[in-house]
């Protein structure tokens, strides 16, 4: 988790990073939002569930972790994934509550079915909780890609699996300084190697390091031989 | 403990509050009613409250301040935070007019004061010569309405150079060799090369192809009340909180507010044009908020209000004295709908781009934006640009190659190797005319006010699909000459979707052929002007937003003069 120090850090770090444009600049209200969304993560209401039994939670969050594992940098887990899935749920998700009501009991018969011995899922050990949900993606790694676009979570999937995954991916990888409650800490983006400033100064990365500067074509042949 | 940030943040909120607009009262009959506020009614606004006529803008969305845009993808991008709403207005979809339409989203548009120009990426390619007179040079095309324009390319170019001034565009003059004649340079250099941009020029002159620094309307230099780009990485979709992005709501808006002569009004969603007995518009009728009935006056009335909602409203104002909806003699009203055509590659390379920084485009290449039919077998031409565009969640749900990983280790390994090495190449191309392709207006379904739903119709002429072909092949040789190891291209279908919505009124001189006149008058009613993407005869290389708001310039030169001469009160 981030520190209040770190957060201090941070934030005037990405002032002084944008320098004089912000004398005319609109953006503290994204700091405002920051500020409290910092608050709001360290506060005690942040352990409550809106939506979720801690039963249903622990098997969600068990769920999430297979699909983000936490190996070495953190997962879902650590992002706080099923605190992002149970806010959906009673926010901009609220039509996939069914979906999650009638699909936990569902992994957790696939798990008996192929391990008769096996109680809860969260309680399975690693390898059958991956064997349960490689049965249960039918997908796999068949789907073409697709434009990634608007509208990324289905209103209505029919596919528990799907709707999961779905809510496990937006909940690693959103903007931490939301209100969502999931990517706590920006340990989600950290894992990507997606800086959290909100401003950047050039050369951005590798290749345009050392830039010479635009030159006409001709130029460009010129300087390319005596190099 | 009170946060010094946040104290700072009070301060410059209040400061950045809009001006006090004049309040109109719908019985007062205005000079004109926009319906609209984007890229086109955004400028309309501007230029007519400044030459002192009394204005209300219509907006249907929200007035959302700049400082509550947001980077939730959550609530840009899946909760229409700026954009028009699926389940509020439903759309729907079918090939051919001879297909029953099935519900489906068909198109995003900006739905909030500003319109779609707070979200769109910016790219500022003017059209070219050539697309203004593409049927003369080349002759018919088979399945094809193509024609040329009324107007051509030296009518325009004052009002792109005004665009460029005006709205804010940064670039580079005499960098790309293809470009049309120009009166005056950029009013401020390009914006810094990304990653994306240097492996995409080297490339391409590997190639013996001609790169430049993309033209863009975001500022690379404060502006009075503005700040120039801060890098920010959330700009494709998303509205700037800094206003760096040259939307109609950052640049042309505050101007019409300052003039004391125009009411913003948000909220608005006008469902009518009113007609009188002698077929002359006499206000437009709209739903507040709490969905009650207005009928706002004015003298004149312009419709801004995008090339899908444009169309609609008109046939949505059938009456006995026009039955098949207004300003429709032709026929053509909400037809030959043209969304332009693209192919995107995606490479990864070696070492970091980090091209999530920064605005999404900043080299583009206009080599194939003439083709010759006779060599490459089909009609068509486009330009491809470098970009980065993707934010976390859609580059974790599209951003990895065929055949990765969904879950697991190895998909985490792999989102964590990927997003900082991937950039796209984007070809942006031509689309034909084709009279079928159209918006119209859906028998069964509704919206959430009651209202038929937007149908749309549509088949991409099969040039088109040669061409988006031809556009992936180009980007995979560039790709290949960057030394990219892995590349691939989304697959290519006939499309279903857009965000160009071009051509559903165009532009003409005859008014069976056409729905405008060259002033943007509509031929059948004369205090009726259009102006937005409908207006558009052709539909250039796949950036409309310059040419939109060029055209929205000039149309307010066309209309002011009208009015002064008392053209509009005949």
């Amino acid at each position: 988790m981030i520190t209040e120090l770190d957060r201090r850090q941070f934030l005037s770090r990405s002032l002084a990073a944008a320098g004089a444009t912000w004398a005319t600049a609109n953006w503290p209200a994204v700091l405002a939002a920051a500020e409290h969304a910092h608050k709001a993560a360290a506060s005690p209401d942040s352990q409550k569930f809106e939506f979720f039994t801690p039963a249903e939670a622990k098997e969600v969050e068990a769920i999430s972790a297979c699909i983000i594992p936490s190996d070495g940098t953190p997962g879902a887990r650590e992002a706080g994934v099923v605190y992002f899935i149970d806010r959906a749920l009673v926010t901009f998700a609220s039509d996939e509550q069914k979906a999650y009501r009638e699909g936990l009991p569902e992994i957790q018969k696939r798990l008996q079915h192929l391990f008769p011995s096996a109680t809860l899922f969260s309680a399975a050990t690693p390898e059958q909780q991956i064997d349960v949900l490689e049965s249960l993606d039918e997908a796999g790694s068949k789907n073409p890609p697709r434009r990634p676009r608007a509208n990324f979570i289905a209103g209505s999937a029919t596919q528990f699996f799907e709707t999961i995954r779905a809510g496990t991916l937006a909940g690693f990888l959103i903007d931490p300084e939301s209100d969502r409650r999931g990517n706590r800490g920006g340990v989600g983006w950290a894992v990507i190697g997606r800086l959290p400033e909100h401003a950047f100064q050039s050369p951005f990365g590798y290749y345009d390091k050392g830039y010479a500067g635009w030159q006409p074509a001709s130029a460009a042949k010129e300087s390319a031989k005596n190099d | 403990m009170t946060s010094p940030i946040l104290n700072l943040t009070s301060k410059l909120m209040s400061r950045a509050a809009r001006p006090d607009q004049p309040k109109y009262k719908t019985s007062d009959v205005v000079d004109f009613v926009i319906v609209g506020s984007g890229a086109a009614g955004g400028i309309l606004a501007k230029e007519l409250s400044t030459n002192g006529f009394s204005v209300v803008v219509l907006e249907q969305g929200p007035y959302i301040h700049e400082s509550e845009f947001s980077h939730d993808e959550i609530k840009i991008l899946q909760e229409d935070f700026l954009t028009n709403h699926p389940k509020l207005q439903p759309n729907t979809f079918r090939k051919t007019p001879k297909d029953k339409a099935k519900p489906q989203r068909v198109l995003v548009y900006g739905r909030a004061v500003g319109g779609t120009s707070n979200h769109f990426t910016a790219n500022f390619w003017r059209f070219h010569e050539i697309d203004f007179i593409e049927r003369s040079k080349i002759g018919a095309v088979p399945g094809s309405t193509l024609v040329d324009w009324p107007i051509k390319y030296a009518d325009l170019e004052p009002y792109y150079t005004k665009v460029e001034w005006e709205v804010g565009v940064s670039g580079l003059a005499g960098a790309s060799p293809f470009d049309p004649p120009r009166s005056k340079p950029y009013p401020m250099p390009p914006l810094p090369v990304k990653s994306s941009g240097v492996i995409f020029e080297r490339a391409a002159r590997k190639m013996g192809w001609n790169p430049f620094p993309a033209p863009m309307a975001i500022l690379s230099q404060p502006r009075p009340g503005r700040s120039a780009c801060i890098n920010c990485g959330f700009c494709l979709g998303f509205g700037c909180e800094v206003k760096a992005k040259s939307s109609s709501l950052a640049s042309m808006i505050p101007l019409a507010e300052k003039s004391g002569k125009c009411e913003i009004r948000p909220n608005s969603y006008v469902h009518k044009i009113e007609v009188d007995e002698h077929g002359r518009a006499t206000g437009a009728v709209y739903f507040d908020e709490k969905k009650n009935l207005y009928l706002q006056k004015a003298r004149a009335v312009i419709l801004s209000a995008n090339g899908a909602e444009t169309p609609r409203l008109l046939l949505l104002s059938a009456s006995s004295k026009f039955p098949n909806g207004l300003a429709n003699s032709s026929g053509l009203v909400g037809k030959n709908l043209m969304f332009n055509t693209g192919a995107i590659s995606v490479a990864v390379m070696d070492e970091p781009l980090n091209d999530y920084k920064g605005f999404a485009v900043s080299r583009v290449l206009h080599d194939f934006y003439e083709l010759d039919a006779n060599k490459v077998g089909f009609y068509g031409g486009g330009g491809l640009d470098a970009r980065y565009d993707i934010t976390p969640i859609g580059f974790a749900f599209g951003g990895l190659p065929p055949g990765s990983p969904r879950w697991g280790k190895d998909y985490k390994a792999l989102l964590a190797h990927n997003f900082t090495r991937s950039f796209e190449i984007f070809g942006h191309g031509t689309s034909l005319p084709v009279e079928d392709n159209s918006f119209s207006i859906d028998p069964d379904v509704k919206d959430d006010w009651g209202l038929p739903a937007l149908r749309l119709t549509y088949r991409d002429h099969p040039d088109d699909v040669k061409l988006m072909h031809w556009l992936a092949d180009r980007s995979s040789e560039l790709l290949d000459a960057a030394g990219a190891k892995q590349h691939w291209t989304f697959p290519i279908d006939e499309q279903q979707f857009g965000v160009h919505l071009l051509g559903t009124c165009r532009m003409g001189n005859d008014p069976k052929t056409s729905v405008v006149n060259a002033d943007h008058r509509t031929h059948d009613v004369k205090n009726l002007f259009l102006c937005d993407g409908s207006s558009l005869t052709t539909g250039g290389r796949g950036q409309p937003t310059m040419t939109i708001m060029a055209l929205a310039f000039r149309a307010a030169d066309r209309i002011r003069d009208l009015a002064k001469r008392g053209e509009l009160n005949a």
